[in-house]
């Protein structure tokens, strides 16, 4: 016999959010108007934040190809110096969070918020400026996280990227700029280009 | 270096066996929108380490209230009232305070107020479907609701999803984010239930399943389930600011 683990307890399973999702999370997309004043994360980055207002659009694309038109995600980043909302020196006016949802008819999403900074890992290592992606639908057991990288900042160093073994499927994670302030990004669930997920 | 002085500490790495599986046949959406390729394991990052706080400002007196909040106190939804009540803990057994728990479900006839839900069962006037809360200081929560119905679903010709109610918890981690569902003691379709099944082991299948709590209900107005959540723990230790070979 041993002494018993003080860790004792095991994480709750996941199950799918199921294809109404958004009545809890974004109840106005679902048409439940008049419980709260208004959805939640409507505005990682208020009006005057600091760094570059971008735009981010996008589909979750299944293993057939075809756009996901109830999946809803979440998006979580740093400011522009890289600094967390909630951690000393934080821009106020960047709440960090985002909950948006693929459109019901053509599946896209849109994400406008500002490019964040460069982050630091607790050991010291410089992580490319980059947003957290988390997917959930009907028919996603446990939700899905992935990064959005840019293709207009260096990532060479970034440890996360510098991971991935099959240099080609880097590509997945970094959106392509169509514009100014505006990028692409699609996340593959399943397929050629199958997005990297990661458990983290 | 130092962590920043609000470095609660590395996350416990999930086990995915104890999560259910991506893939599952029987549950035919999955089949097309689970991922072929292994998840890149890492240690997790400030950007999994921390995640958004919510205020109690957010919070209205009526959120944790389905039975009221669609009508801001007007009417009540019809149905069983329950109380649905527990505690959102970290692996380590500590209480989760002020965190964001959000819940949906169906009405008491198993319809969800949703523009794509074209079930016939009819809507209630009064119910909506949504509630929200946060935990207090020891990781304690409760909402006030009407039992949701069963409804059937279109995957094999005869599925019905068991009484069951939606979850979402955040903790104070982006990479503790966790969506789940609750179902009833006692429900004989939980055991029919492909989503459920998902879930491949049957113990933490039981821990979705929230007991009646007759303790905790009140006579003549409401029954009570119990139903605790654990999120994903963090590692502690003073050796953790060291740099690498020390
Ligand atoms: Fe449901």
């Amino acid at each position: 016999m041993v002494q018993p683990l003080d860790r004792i307890l095991t994480e709750t399973p996941s199950q799918t959010a199921g294809p109404y999702v958004h009545i809890g999370c974004i109840p106005s997309f679902a048409g439940v108007a008049g419980v709260y004043p208004e959805d939640l994360g409507l505005r990682p980055a208020e009006d005057g934040a600091r760094g570059e207002a971008i735009t981010i659009t996008g589909q979750v694309l299944d293993g057939t190809g075809w756009a996901l038109r109830d999946a809803m995600m979440e998006s979580w980043q740093a400011d522009a110096a890289g600094i967390y909302p909630g951690q000393p020196g934080a821009d106020p006016k960047v709440s960090g969070f985002a909950r948006f949802a693929a459109d019901k008819d053509s599946g896209l999403w849109t994400l406008r918020t500002i490019k964040p900074g460069r982050t630091q890992t607790r050991d010291g290592a410089v992580q490319a400026p980059h947003i957290a992606v988390w997917t959930v639908a009907r028919g996603i057991n446990i939700g899905l996280l992935t990064r959005i990288y840019f293709e207009d900042e260096d990532n060479a160093d970034d440890p996360l990227l510098s991971r991935i073994e099959q240099r080609p499927r880097a590509e997945t994670l970094i959106a392509k700029k169509t514009g100014d302030g505006q990028y692409r990004f699609d996340i593959v669930l399943q397929g050629e280009n199958e997005t990297v997920f990661l458990d983290i | 270096m130092r962590n920043a002085p609000n470095d609660q500490g590395p996350l416990v790495p999930r086990n995915r066996e104890k999560h259910p599986v991506p893939y599952w046949p029987d549950y035919k959406t999955s089949v097309a929108r689970s991922p072929r390729w292994p998840l890149l394991s890492l240690e997790s990052t400030p950007t999994e380490e921390t995640g958004p706080v919510f205020g109690h400002n957010l919070i209205g007196p009526l959120d944790n209230n389905l039975i009221v909040n669609y009508t801001q106190g007007a009417a009540p939804a019809v149905g069983e009232r329950i109380r649905v009540h527990g505690r959102v803990m970290d692996e380590m057994g500590r209480g989760v305070p002020n965190t964001l728990v959000e819940v949906w479900q169906a009405n008491a006839g198993g319809r969800y107020r949703h523009v794509k839900d074209t079930y016939f069962a009819p809507l209630d006037p009064n119910f909506g479907g949504c509630g929200r809360t946060l935990t207090d200081a020891d990781g304690f929560y409760e909402f006030m609701t009407i039992k949701p119905g069963a409804y059937p679903w279109p995957n094999r010709t005869n599925d019905w999803r068991p009484a069951h109610i939606h979850y979402s918890i955040h903790g104070s981690g982006f990479g503790q984010r966790l969506i789940s569902q609750m179902y009833f003691e006692g429900d004989p379709l939980i055991a029919r239930c492909p989503i459920a099944a998902t879930i491949r082991d049957r113990g933490q299948l039981d821990r979705l399943v929230a007991p009646l709590d007759m303790a905790s209900s009140r006579p003549l107005d409401y029954l009570a389930y119990k139903f605790d959540i654990v999120l994903r723990g963090r590692r502690q230790t003073m050796f953790e600011n060291r740099p690498e070979g020390m």
